[in-house]
């Protein structure tokens, strides 16, 4: 490869970084800013016009600390259940022969491609009138509860992990689910992390279902109660878009820092594994 | 989607491995037992929650939805006993007359016109050139993927404020600023929802493709250079082939995704504004399901939208799917 195409590939990787940062820079800015503005001397942190006021303003009209907590119950549920459950199918799928395994496989798989925006209606039906949760966290959590990717990733790590190590312990007369907690699950922790980011996003930044399901403010995750600012009250806020921001930047945050503390778990080929099976 | 299905099972033995030398009890009943159940009838006790999950969520909803939509369903009280017709195609005769339904499927096909093209050859093309790089790689990685682990709500306040009348896209643009604005452009708010979707997303394809390019053999790219192959054109007769698995997985993903839309435009575009010109089928089945009571109606574009997205993604796998 010559010089001039190395030179060409690193600007081009570089003009890509930027492009994909230069928004969240923004957002900070922004968020900082005492009138908003958006001229191309705005994207560079001014003193006179620095300020917290909007972190403040946001809190009046979202309580950010509900909202934050709301959406940690929500991801935290789902979580809970992708690990214990996850889990469990995970290993079974990999480690034991039953029947039913390839079905529940294929199952794992094709649930990956079923369009929610099917299931909106009749899940709302279902769970907001039959079973009467709505404005209930179980009824935001019950559609998320097992992460369907996360199975398809355990499986794959279980998969790797050698029968015969399993296959002893068993004539020492280990039950199974010792077999899953000593043997098993401290073999794939670097899994359980991947797991726990991709499983994280998903709740955590999810907004059509909890939306739906959740009309009380006191219990609407942050996405929602952001969302609903945005689309309803920015208009009368003295600086919407530095509250706007703001409230953006304390969804945002513990997800960016997440994923950039824990980054190399979170890579390709696992990835890609959980998708393609 | 055979490809995409196409799992590595090379550690799993076959089926009829021989049997543990702890086999204890081996009475006729036992032997019965795992003639039904399997070898460790514990793997279905295992599966069993997840499978009750897939059921409950997955199974009996796509059931209903069908059933919702060939009836006149309303809802009513709970518990109260109601009579909803059988009406045959009635919900879809309303659904594909209504002007606002088939507007909503022309913007998402100009959605995905615009979005899956250039997600393809935007991933493929970032995800090649970090494949060789050495320094700087995981700072490259992780920002190119943090939109996507970002919530769409919180990136959507930021392309507010960017591509309003007076944001810093226009100001940069000066005179070649379109008027009305971005979003508020009835030609534009559609193609500005596809960018932000295409920017949002492509760091998730960009790692499926880091992942598929690991697997394409590097003899293959000697032998290139050695026929005096430069890089163009062995990323065009190596890459390219080598990575068609993950460009039909990419395809197929991003145009689910694309059909989905429903949080940009609710909140980009104020609810597919300018006058439903970048509404979407979600949003439509939002506000005639839920918002106007027509769950009945709403189920059957729910239908539509899926057996469309299954036609394309059959299309798709025929022309680029694997030849063999």
């Amino acid at each position: 490869m010559s010089r001039f195409q190395t030179a060409l590939r690193g600007v081009v990787l570089a003009v890509g970084a930027l492009v994909f940062l230069f928004p969240f820079y923004y957002m900070i800015i922004g968020s900082l800013q005492a009138k908003p503005d958006p001229t191309v001397a705005g994207a560079f942190p001014n003193p006179a016009n620095l300020t917290g006021e909007n972190y403040v303003q946001i809190n009046d009209r979202i309580n950010l600390f509900q909202g934050l907590l709301n959406s940690g119950i929500f991801t935290g549920g789902v979580l809970i259940g992708t690990m214990i459950f996850g889990l469990l199918v995970g290993y079974a799928l990999a480690q034991l022969q039953w029947r039913g395994r390839g079905v529940t496989f294929a199952l794992a798989l094709l649930v990956q491609v079923v369009p929610f925006q099917l299931l909106i209606i009749p899940l709302y039906v279902l769970i907001a009138r039959d079973y009467g949760l709505a404005d209930n966290y179980l009824g935001m959590i019950l559609p998320f509860f097992i992460n369907s990717t996360a199975v398809i990733i355990f499986r794959q790590y279980f998969l790797q992990v050698p029968k015969e190590l399993f296959e002893a312990a068993r004539i020492d007369g280990a039950s199974e689910l010792r077999l899953l907690w000593k043997i098993a699950i401290p073999l794939v922790r670097p899994a359980i992390i991947t797991v726990v980011l991709l499983t994280f996003i998903g709740p955590w930044n999810e907004f059509l279902w909890p939306f739906l399901i959740t009309k009380d403010a006191s219990l609407q995750p942050l996405a929602v109660s952001l969302a609903n600012y945005i689309s309803n009250v920015a208009a009368t806020a003295s600086n919407p878009f530095g509250a706007t921001l703001a409230g953006a930047a304390v969804l945002a945050a513990p997800v960016v820092v997440l994923f950039i503390v824990f980054q190399r778990y979170f890579i390709s080929t696992d990835i890609g594994s959980g998708v393609k099976g | 989607m055979t490809d995409v299905i196409a799992a590595p099972e090379a550690n799993v033995p076959p089926a009829g491995s021989p049997p543990r030398a702890s086999g204890t009890g081996s009475g006729p009943s036992k032997r019965r037992k795992r003639r039904l159940l399997g070898k460790n009838p514990l793997g279905l006790l295992f599966s069993a929650p997840y499978l009750v999950f897939v059921i409950a969520v997955f199974a009996v909803p796509l059931v209903y939805s069908v059933y919702i939509a060939f009836h006149d369903y309303f809802f009513s009280a709970p518990g109260a006993v109601v009579d909803r017709p059988f009406v045959g195609l009635d919900n879809f005769v309303t659904a594909l007359t209504d002007p606002a339904v088939i507007r909503s499927f022309g913007n998402v096909g100009i959605f995905l016109l615009i979005n899956v093209p250039l997600t393809v050859v935007l991933s493929i093309g970032l995800a090649t050139a970090l494949n060789r790089v050495v320094h700087f790689r995981t700072f490259l990685r992780v920002s190119y993927y943090v939109p996507y682990v970002t919530a769409s709500v919180a990136v959507v306040g930021v392309w507010l404020f960017l591509f309003n009348g007076s944001g810093l896209v226009n100001q940069i643009l000066g005179p070649l600023a379109p008027d009305p604005s971005w979003l508020v452009n009835s030609t534009w708010a559609m193609p500005t929802i596809a960018i932000f979707v295409t920017w949002k997303q492509l760091g998730f394809y960009i790692l499926l493709y880091l992942a598929a390019l690991q697997a394409v053999p590097k003899e293959l790219y000697e032998s290139a250079s050695t026929d005096g192959a430069g890089a163009m054109r062995s990323f065009f007769s190596v890459t390219v082939p080598g990575v068609r698995p993950a460009t039909v997985l990419v395809l197929l993903v991003s145009t689910v995704t694309g059909a989905n839309l429903f949080t940009e435009p609710y909140l980009l575009t104020g609810g597919g504004g300018p006058d439903g010109a970048s509404a979407s089928p979600v949003l439509i089945m939002y506000q005639r399901g839920l918002q106007q009571g027509q769950p009945d109606v709403a189920a059957a574009i729910g239908i539509i939208l899926v057996v469309l997205v299954l036609i394309i993604a059959l299309l798709q796998n025929r022309f680029a799917g694997e030849r063999d």
